[in-house]
């Protein structure tokens, strides 16, 4: 949706080396203005780098970064058009929450009433407009992590980077939080670049999300395409749960890929426009929640099914997640269901004998 | 109620009970005795109304009354609070950037810096004071100059065996610091110079005051390198106490030294409470 628009940020086949180790390698990406968009990655895959470079407080090794149409290789952090959120929120400890939100405007020579005014205004945006006289440490966190925000938006930046900022929240906070930023961002209108390693919160905030691995953007799409069509297994593992068959491709006829398992009596079919060839090895990604369980074979001779035995039963509360086996050669295989009824009347039981199935349309096949 | 059920009724003495035990408790009163009685004979002779500090003759002010009157002795403690004062604000200075320094970059032979710095705190004083003799005689440091230029060359060296300590605590503060806390400052547009003012220092201010008064305590009592820098016209207190107790001990130097004891106390007292305030404050947000 905001790929059309102008970029705000663009990122040019930036590195950041440490010695011989490339934190961040040749990534190459540009977000739109107004976008809410994340970088979700696993522990160390140069999340936090790559954000730190876009507020100066890091300089790349290689590369080039433009914000709002300005190189930014020799601008120092306290003259980039952006503010941070940091992960500790750093709100500084002597000052009251009203100097604290304010502090920006001040180094930046406001005059004092404005300055009032302002972080008034600003601290009411984040619903904390009778805290301004409190010091930081009469805070609860998630009031610190407004402050923080408060703080980094008082100077309207043209773009508000935000590390891991629900991190240190507890879940039900961490879940009204996501809430409360995608309508912030909605109303003060700012670019927003956040990073987690949390994918739950990248598919519910996120306009477009970055999947990052060892310093390297593998894919970058909206929530819903990530998920739905990974293009590579590390990409399809880390959103989400996913069952991976590994298998050669037999054929390629109209769109549909057959690819031969071993372990499954019958080739797996996929639809999809994009094919490996023919002889490739190739993985299919299945995602739990699309395979039905039944106690007959699916009628119609189109869908995949294949016969197993339910090995493992985990209760999750709104689902449940039936493991298995369909062959001695492979793992396990999940399949989420709902829990419509009771546990007490689950349909299916430990130790049955059953069929798994699931249309052409579900999944994907992936080369990588 | 009789005494014999007093005794036998008493609890069991706990694994932890040290207090209770009755060789703990000698020991405990032979530490106070040993390095309290000193003290306290001297504070208490300084009220004897009598010339000798042997017996008791009861009280009086007379020897604070005679020691106000001694000209020489209230410049020697004018001399040592001038000096205490100034090598202070610059041994406090100076510490804090050493201490910035050591944490704030990376530089070859940090180590070996950071050693080198912690030395006037190790080495004894009697080195320290013939070093300081030897260096002043080899520059050629000048004796004759007026007051309060005349106390330089001991205020120099009292800067010198004192700073390391300001060094140390404020140190040990910014071990403590989280760096977001600048970078946030930076990032919301404060230059090097505002970060320093507005983040810094309001961080390091319980080590500052903290460092200072150990350094201003440390200066007003040091005698045996101030012994060996200062020159004929330069008294300090402590130097002038050992002159007039080589003649006679006289309730006049208890009295004097009652005083310095007092200041002394106030300012470690003083200290110890801004230190421990510091660490009781939550500096640290959300880990
Ligand atoms: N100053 C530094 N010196 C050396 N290596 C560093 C430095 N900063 C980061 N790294 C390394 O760069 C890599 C990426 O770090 P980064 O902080 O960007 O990870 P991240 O994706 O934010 O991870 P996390 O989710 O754990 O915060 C890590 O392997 C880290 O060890
Ligand atoms: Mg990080």
């Amino acid at each position: 949706m905001s790929t059309e628009t102008t970029p705000i940020v663009e990122i040019n086949g930036v590195s950041k080396r440490f010695g011989s180790f490339a934190a961040v390698d040749n990534v190459t990406l540009s977000i739109g203005q107004g976008e809410f968009f994340a970088l979700l990655g696993p522990s160390g895959c140069g999340k936090t780098t790559l954000l730190r470079m876009l507020a100066g407080l890091e300089l790349p090794t290689e590369g080039r970064l433009i914000i709002d149409g300005q190189d930014m290789s020799g601008v120092p952090a306290n003259q980039r058009p952006v503010n941070m959120v940091f992960q500790s929120y750093a709100v500084f400890p002597h000052m009251s929450v009203l100097d604290n939100v304010g502090y920006g405007l001040k180094v930046s020579g406001v005059q004092r009433p404005e300055i009032r005014e302002r972080a008034q205004e600003a601290l009411a945006l984040v619903k904390l407009g009778d805290f301004g006289q409190r010091m930081p440490d009469q805070l609860s966190g998630g009031q610190r992590q407004r402050v923080a925000l408060a703080r980094a938006l008082v100077k309207r930046p043209k773009v508000l980077l935000l590390d891991e900022p629900l991190s240190a929240l507890d879940a039900k906070l961490r879940e009204q939080m996501r809430l409360e930023l995608v309508n912030l961002q909605e109303t003060v209108g700012i670019t927003f670049v956040i990073v987690t390693h949390d994918q739950d919160e990248a598919l519910s905030m996120a306009s477009r999300i970055a999947v990052m691995e060892a310093g390297q953007v593998r894919q970058l799409a909206p929530p819903a395409e990530l998920y739905e069509f990974p293009k590579t297994r590390f990409v399809a593992d880390f959103i989400g749960s996913v069952n991976m068959f590994e298998g050669r491709v037999e054929a390629v006829e109209k769109d549909v890929i057959r690819l031969a398992c071993p372990g499954l009596e019958r080739p797996i079919e996929v639809e999809q426009t994009d094919t490996p060839p023919v002889g490739a090895t190739a993985w299919a990604a299945l995602r739990p929640e699309k395979i039905e369980i039944s106690k007959e074979p699916p009628s119609d001779p189109t869908e995949n099914a294949t016969p197993g035995r339910i090995e493992e039963i985990t209760y999750l509360g709104e689902v449940s997640i039936y493991h298995v086996r369909v062959s001695e050669a492979l793992p396990l295989v999940k399949v989420a269901m709902a829990n419509v009824d009771r546990v007490t009347r689950r349909p299916f039981t430990w130790e049955d004998e059953v069929y798994l199935s699931w249309t052409r349309q579900c999944g994907v096949v992936l080369d990588r | 109620m009789n005494l014999a059920a007093l005794f036998r009724h008493r609890e069991p003495i706990g694994p932890l009970e040290y207090t209770r035990r009755t060789w703990m408790r000698l020991t405990l009163l032979a530490t106070f005795v040993f390095l309290y009685a000193p003290i306290v004979t001297l504070v208490a002779f300084s009220f004897n109304d009598s010339r000798r500090n042997i017996v008791w003759r009861g009280f009086s002010l007379k020897y604070y009354e005679k020691a106000l009157a001694n000209d020489g002795l209230i410049e020697a403690f004018v001399n040592s609070l001038t000096i205490a004062f100034v090598q202070t604000i610059i041994a406090t200075i100076l510490g804090a950037l050493t201490a910035l320094l050591l944490w704030r970059f990376r530089f070859p032979f940090r180590g070996g810096y950071e050693g080198a710095m912690a030395l006037p705190i190790v080495i004894p004083e009697i080195c320290m004071g013939v070093a300081m003799l030897a260096f002043f005689s080899r520059v050629g440091w000048p004796t004759d100059l007026p007051w309060p230029l005349n106390l330089s060359a001991i205020t120099i060296a009292h800067v010198s065996f004192s700073f390391p300590f300001v060094a140390v605590v404020v140190r040990a503060r910014l071990e403590g610091f989280n760096r977001e806390f600048s970078e946030a400052a930076q990032d919301l547009g404060a230059s090097e110079w505002q970060v320093f003012r507005d983040v810094m220092v309001p961080f390091m201010r319980p080590g500052l005051v903290a460092g200072a008064l150990l350094a201003f305590t440390l200066s007003l009592d040091d005698f045996v390198i101030t012994f060996f820098t200062s020159g004929p016209d330069t008294v300090t207190f402590p130097v002038k106490v050992y002159s007039m107790v080589r003649f006679s001990v006289t309730p006049e130097v208890n009295a004097a030294s009652t005083v310095l004891i007092a200041l002394t106390v106030v300012l470690t007292v003083l200290a110890l409470w801004l230190q421990s305030r510091a660490k009781l404050k939550p500096e640290e947000v959300a880990g």
